[in-house]
């Protein structure tokens, strides 16, 4: 079963939530999702055993055989390539690697050649798997790190694996959804965590995932969430009440659940009622 | 001489609009007759790289020359590498601008700005990563 942290807002609590979570639940693996800044491991604290390269397909264009015809930049959706007098330029970062450039060229001038953006790396946690994509630093693309860090779970039957996605609704937040069992909504009660979460929440309405939601600092702010949370009849999962000593623990480095056993108690429950939602999600779609 | 200049409006009169990438228009100058024709920008929504669209779309006009205010590192790379003199015009109309250009006042853009700067203070947040 995979099950995607996701919150629209940023800081409302994913990681502390997916890596408890992930944590708290025997055989349950995490996998950061968040590549441009993947933290879970500053509190799952993996050892680290294996180190994969993701590469992005660019053009690479053979200077002697173009005829710079402007074929191939006037045809790019992505303003990767701008043709300049005699030459083609291109700009390997803005390219999605789509390959439309290297099937118009019509003296196959150009090549798709990889480049390095981003690593995948594996290990475990207490005997539970771990993964994580890593973007390099400076490149704007999460998405393609994202699809790797994908089809590496696919050929991994574990039995639960929490998805710290990332903050948003944007494709890289589209990706780290996509073929989930269920979605969990971490959001905080404020006007902006409302805000973003609405926008999430459509987010996972248009993929067609169960989905459920999560309020971090629940004692605070107003009660605006749960009334939404009432009017659209999404179930809040959980309440995190705002603690000084959850906080502390958070700044240290450290699980919540660690010296906090009833905390570790709800986390289990938690995962038994996503658990029920998503197989109560299925044999609707059957019936 | 053509001389593309980035703008807020339909005429001479118009003025140069300091964003490049994602200004809405361009007028293009003949700067000995003071001819002028106006295309819209076929970048100013792009979802990324819209400085290197409107430098192709100067660049298929022609220009040896653009005025204009600021320029991102993406678009400086591409008109540089064209040999297209770049020019600041910023706060003033494109005839003044042209002219001042003429009687070579205007001060040269010597090194791109920083990146996403005509996207005002959405900047990278719009980018295809994080909202």
């Amino acid at each position: 079963m995979i099950i995607s942290v996701l919150s629209g807002k940023g800081g409302t609590g994913k990681t502390t939530v997916a890596a408890n979570l992930a944590y708290s639940v025997d055989g349950a693996g995490y996998v950061d999702c968040d590549v441009e800044e993947p933290n879970g491991f500053l509190f799952l604290k993996p050892e680290i055993t294996k180190r994969e390269k993701v590469d992005a397909l660019v053009p690479s264009i053979n200077q002697t055989l173009c005829e710079a015809c402007g074929k191939c930049s006037s045809a790019c959706q992505f303003n990767a390539l701008a043709q300049v007098r005699e030459k083609v330029l291109t700009f390997s970062q803005l390219c999605h690697s789509c390959g439309l450039c290297s099937l118009l060229c019509p003296v196959g001038a150009i090549q798709e050649v990889p480049r390095e953006i981003g690593i995948i790396e594996e290990g475990c946690f207490d005997g539970h798997q771990f993964l994580q994509g890593v973007l390099n630093t400076g490149e704007p693309m999460a998405v393609p790190v994202i699809k790797q860090l994908k089809k590496t779970i696919v050929n991994n039957k574990k039995d639960v694996l929490v998805l710290d996605c990332p903050p948003g609704s944007s494709c890289s937040v589209i990706a780290g959804i996509e073929h989930s069992d269920f979605c969990v909504l971490v959001t905080e009660p404020t006007p902006f965590g409302l805000h973003d979460l609405a926008i999430a929440m459509e987010l996972v309405n248009t993929a067609a995932i169960p989905c459920g939601v999560v309020v971090n600092k629940s004692d605070s702010g107003s009660n605006t969430v749960k009334e939404y949370c009432a009017a659209r009849k999404v179930p809040v999962l959980m309440e995190i009440p705002f603690s000084k000593k959850y906080a502390s623990m958070y700044s240290a480095g450290q699980l919540l659940v660690d010296q906090n056993p009833e905390l570790k108690e709800r986390f289990i429950a938690l995962m038994q009622e996503m658990r029920r939602l998503a197989d109560e999600a299925v044999s609707y779609c059957k019936w | 001489m053509k001389v593309v200049v980035s703008c807020t409006g339909n005429s001479l009169e118009a003025q140069v609009d300091p964003r490049f990438g994602r200004s809405d228009r361009f007028i293009i100058v003949e700067a000995d007759s003071m001819d002028f024709e106006v295309i819209a920008n076929p970048a100013v929504t792009a979802s990324q790289g819209a400085g290197i669209g409107a430098a192709q779309a100067a660049l298929d006009k022609k220009a040896e020359v653009c005025i204009t205010g600021h320029v991102g590192p993406n678009a400086f790379q591409v008109l540089k590498a064209a040999g297209v003199g770049l020019f600041n015009g910023s706060g003033l109309t494109v005839r003044q601008a042209v002219e001042l250009y003429k009687q070579g006042k205007l001060s040269e853009i010597l090194a791109a700005g920083p990146a996403k700067a005509g996207m005002g203070n959405l900047g990278m947040r719009h980018q295809h990563g994080r909202k």
